[in-house]
């Protein structure tokens, strides 16, 4: 039964005591047990993947309105991403439900173990924009497979996506334990006040701090999906037509490069630059034609506020005369083609922040050497890719890089693998998910053990004699005669 | 401490760090063995550091922190390298030729605050599961407990390699200090308050944060028929209360819930477990200062409470010394009945049925633990599926805290993060992800321009259709 007062605590005028109202409602579905059920959670996410059959054509058309992504990327990245992380939960779902036996030492024996998992309770997913849907519902997945109720605030800059979200979702789920909120920085903190049991947070870093600071009034554990500048570093000895092709692809293809885990920067080798510069400038031709802006396969930047952004990193005069391919821009459509930089000052802005655009700055080195120090100079990133077929450079890449994914060979693709966490570290983030670790990231695992009333240890328990101290000191060393003693009750009275 | 020194100290640990050496299997290694003759060498060291701050029993010493330290250093040593290695992790065949995997690397410069109750085993606990880990680290014990404080100061440098495992004492104005640094982790141990200062600077560096804390742990005493069952679980309940630290332990039991009939018998048997355990007083921890003396008998003072003693209530302020106390159901709305006792004090609380227990600790905080006595299959279920709390034990107390495979850790109120055993190494680990392809095989319909016969050709990869894929790239299949 719905409470009345509570369909107005989403929507505009959102404050505090609304957020207080929402909380308390997902509170109260919660405690009613309901969202404990397989059945309940498995009929969620049944819902979810109707849902997305159903709205396909809506979804697809609110990601082209926010981010003139076209169809291909809609389906590719999003929508197949988003019922594939469904269906798959729907598949494990019960075997990770079920409580895991863990063997017990003679410490305790005799007794049995297990490490129960349940859910944390009401959880809060904050959506980024870039990936609209599926930064939305992917994690709101997890939530519901572990059990919690669930409150999602899409990003507002996307709002086509975030209205279609107000809109569908809760047609395909249940209401008193799963809400949308929609709204900007007011609703946001507003909805950040309130105690929550865990906080996952999609987006920049600055913004991650503000989460987290207020995490840390209710002392609520977060997970941050943060980005950062993801680097390439291409050896020489490549199929560079592949290896450039896998680039582009991870770049340009994923929203004209506004995605956490496209290529940020590439660095290689003086030496073999031109060829890589040759043949990635031919890539892109195949890719996006002669006129890139005319290209129905490239995203818009998202709005005017991030293509100023990204043309003032082209402002500095020491950056902009470095551009060897690219540099077209439409301000009316909100186009910049893609563009290749080689060798812009490491001091400047654009290798500084994350660029989060088309821009794709190409650093070189003498030796692939200074490259990889290079890369670790830097703060840890989400992804770093490595293309090459030397062995060793691949073992000394995955032995001294630290991000938060890797992939040799090849960009972004590790982020379909449900069986690999996908998270960062350092400032590219805390925690994991996608596939069990969504379930574990919304989960906590309750230690349980089970004893009976015999194997009692007097040796325990004071007064301390001399003999008790010995035979403790087995005991707690595993010390199959201190265990003998211990079960025949000694030292006795 | 000043500032700068406190600066000073945070750069040689990351010096250390990033000269490589503490991500060697041969350099944990060595850390754990020689973590492990710091142990049993030192032993007579530690009895007296605790005797001095807390007034610990050497047995209870032993059994509670150093034998405990040396079962985690003996299975992090025995299982350091197959923690190491990286797993293996399933791909599908449509990625092939392709290997996935999980590589743990260490995080890099780790920060842990102990707390006076357990001061050398919440000091070391963490430390040998950063180590095992593979990072460097700079220790804070508590000042509350000096004497343990100064001896780690001395013996660990003594020991470990000093430039990459630093103890740094200090109060909390040090504690500040350390916290404008910038590490990789930040573990800490102690009160709610103090915490959400820690997770709010950590916040500013976005640091992970782990923090263990506290909470109002319940047992719950169902009615047991065998006599002999009854004085084992009572004895247990008594040696989580006044036997650890004079109940000044986390995982101790705050109060215990029984249904009203059974009282009587559970407090005759408490009372008598009591002067079986304590002939005289010299085995039982004194309370750790003033300021908690204080609090402590705060507790008691307000007169509604005082006249829900029925047993002990005696106190010494010159000694720091209070007496083992019962209480039968005082007000609920009592401070003792809200707050974390961290106490000898031991409210009965009774209920008319031991399944309205259940309701009692879910209307509560998530406590650190739950304990249950009782051989009811159903009441069993029952509490293990309607409550939360970070651990669970059935018919006894403390021991879960001795079990490497089950992970130790709070939920809610209690805190989050997990450890012992794996557990430890784990949370001072980054697992990353690492896919490993070839050049071979590639799939054209992957890249742009996405022409339209692209789409059918991409829904079959991600149904994992091979068949139909097959059938599409045979030219077998349209549209």
């Amino acid at each position: 039964m719905e409470n009345p007062a509570e369909e107005e605590a989403v929507g505009e005028g959102f404050d505090g005591a609304r957020a207080a109202v929402l909380v308390a409602g997902l509170r109260r579905g919660f405690a009613s047990g309901r969202t404990r059920s397989y059945e309940w959670r498995a009929a969620q996410l049944k819902g979810i993947v109707r849902m997305i059959d159903d709205k396909e054509a809506e979804i697809m058309a609110a990601l082209h309105d926010d981010l003139a992504k076209p169809h291909m990327e809609s389906y590719l990245h999003e929508i197949s991403l988003a019922k594939a992380a469904c269906t798959f939960a729907l598949k494990e779902m019960k075997r990770w439900m079920k409580p895991e036996k863990v063997p017990t030492s003679i410490t305790t024996f005799p007794s049995s173990a297990e490490i129960v998992s349940e859910p944390v309770g009401v959880v809060l997913v904050i959506s980024a924009w870039n990936y609209p849907f599926l930064l939305s519902i992917d994690p709101v997945i997890g939530a519901i497979a572990a059990g919690n109720a669930v409150a999602l605030k899409p990003s507002e800059v996307a709002p086509a996506t975030s209205s279609l979200f107000a809109t569908i979702l809760p047609k395909y789920t249940d209401n008193s334990c799963v809400k949308v909120v929609e709204g900007s920085i007011p609703e946001t903190t507003a909805l950040l006040e309130q105690k929550w049991d865990k906080i996952f947070y999609t987006g920049n870093g600055k913004v991650g701090r503000i989460v987290m600071t207020a995490a840390a009034k209710h002392l609520t554990p977060v997970a941050l999906e943060l980005g950062g500048k993801c680097p390439v570093l291409v050896d020489s000895n490549v199929n560079v037509k592949v290896a450039t092709k896998r680039i582009a692809v991870g770049k340009w293809g994923c929203n004209n490069g506004q995605a956490c885990v496209a290529p940020d920067y590439i660095l290689t080798t003086k030496s073999f630059a031109p060829t890589l510069v040759d043949a990635m400038k031919k890539t892109l031709e195949k890719f996006y034609g002669k006129d890139p802006l005319e290209s129905p396969d490239l995203s818009r930047i998202v709005n005017a506020k991030h293509f100023r952004r990204l043309t003032s990193l082209l402002d500095d005069e020491r950056v902009s005369g470095t551009i060897v391919y690219g540099g077209q821009q439409d301000e009316k459509h909100l186009k910049i083609a893609p563009t290749l930089l080689l060798d812009v000052p490491h001091d400047s802005l654009i290798m500084k922040e994350e660029i989060f655009g088309p821009l794709l700055p190409i650093i070189t080195f003498n030796e692939v050497e200074d490259c990889l120090d290079f890369i670790n100079s830097k703060a840890k990133p989400l992804a770093a890719y490595l293309f090459t077929k030397d062995k060793r450079l691949e073992e000394r890449f995955v032995k001294t890089v630290s991000a938060g994914g890797m992939l040799i060979n090849d960009t972004a693709l590790h982020l379909a693998n449900p069986h690999l966490p996908f998270g960062g570290v350092g400032e590219s983030g805390i925690g994991a998910y996608h596939g069990k670790f969504s379930f574990d990231s919304f989960s906590h695992k309750k230690a349980v053990l089970s004893r009976g009333f015999g194997g009692e240890a007097p040796a325990r328990y004071p007064p301390y004699t001399p003999q008790k101290q010995k035979i403790l000191r087995g005991l707690i060393n595993g010390s199959i005669i201190a265990l003998l003693l211990a079960i025949l009750g000694w030292p006795r009275g | 401490m000043e500032s700068v020194e406190v600066e000073g100290v945070a750069n040689e640990v990351r010096t250390a760090y990033e000269s490589g050496k503490t991500r060697s299997l041969a350099w944990r290694r060595s850390q754990l063995k020689a973590l492990q003759r710091l142990l049993y060498e030192e032993e007579e060291g530690m009895f007296t550091a605790l005797k001095q701050d807390l007034g610990k029993h050497q047995a209870e010493a032993y059994r509670d922190e150093v034998g405990i330290l040396i079962k985690s250093v003996n299975y992090a040593l025995e299982n350091l390298k197959k923690w190491m290695t990286p797993c293996r992790v399933p791909v599908p065949l449509l990625a092939f030729p392709t290997r996935g995997e999980l590589v743990p690397e260490p995080l890099g410069v780790v920060l842990i605050f102990s707390s006076w109750n357990f001061p050398i085993g919440l000091s070391l606990e963490p430390l040998i599961g950063a180590i095992a880990a593979g990072n460097a680290i700079v220790l804070k014990p508590s000042e509350l407990a000096p004497a343990s404080s100064n001896f780690l100061a001395k013996s660990v440098p003594k020991y470990l390699d000093s430039m990459s495992v630093k103890v740094v004492r200090g109060g909390p104005d040090v504690g500040q200090k350390l916290l404008e640094q910038k590490w990789d982790k930040i573990f800490f141990t102690g009160s709610s308050r103090v915490a959400r200062i820690v997770m709010a600077a950590a916040a500013k560096h976005l640091t992970p944060v782990a923090v263990e804390l506290g909470g109002k742990s319940p047992a719950i005493f169902d009615s047991l028929s065998s006599a002999r069952d009854r004085k084992v679980a009572v004895e247990r309940i008594v040696g989580a209360k006044w036997v650890p630290c004079s109940g000044q332990v986390c995982i101790g039991v705050d109060y215990v819930l029984v249904e009203e009939q059974f009282a009587p018998i559970l407090i005759d048997q408490l009372k008598a477990t009591l002067e079986k355990f304590y002939p005289r007083f010299d085995c039982l921890s004194r309370i750790i200062n003033e300021q908690h003396f204080q609090r402590l008998s705060n507790l008691i003072k307000d007169p509604s409470v005082a006249a829900t003693i029925i047993h002990g209530g005696s106190l010494d302020s010159e000694t720091l010394f209070i007496e083992p106390t019962i209480l039968l159901d005082p007000p609920l709305d009592a401070e003792l009945m809200n707050e974390e006792i961290f106490g000898p004090l031991l409210p009965i609380i009774t209920l008319k049925k031991i399944e309205d227990s259940i309701e009692f600790i879910r209307a509560r905080p998530k406590p650190l633990v739950i304990y249950a006595f009782t051989k009811d299959e159903r009441l069993r279920s029952r509490i293990t599926a309607e409550t939360s709390s970070g651990s669970l034990t059935f018919n006894d107390t403390m021991i879960q805290f001795a079990c490497d495979e089950l992970p130790f850790g709070g939920v809610g109120g209690s805190g989050f993060g997990q450890y012992h055993g794996k557990f430890s190494f784990d949370m001072f680990s980054h697992t990353k992800a690492v896919l490993r392809r070839s050049f071979l095989l590639e799939f054209t319909f992957r890249y742009p321009p996405w022409d339209a016969w692209k789409l059918p050709f991409m829904r079959s990869v991600y149904h994992f259709d091979y068949v139909t894929l097959l059938l599409r790239l045979l030219g077998l299949k349209r549209g």
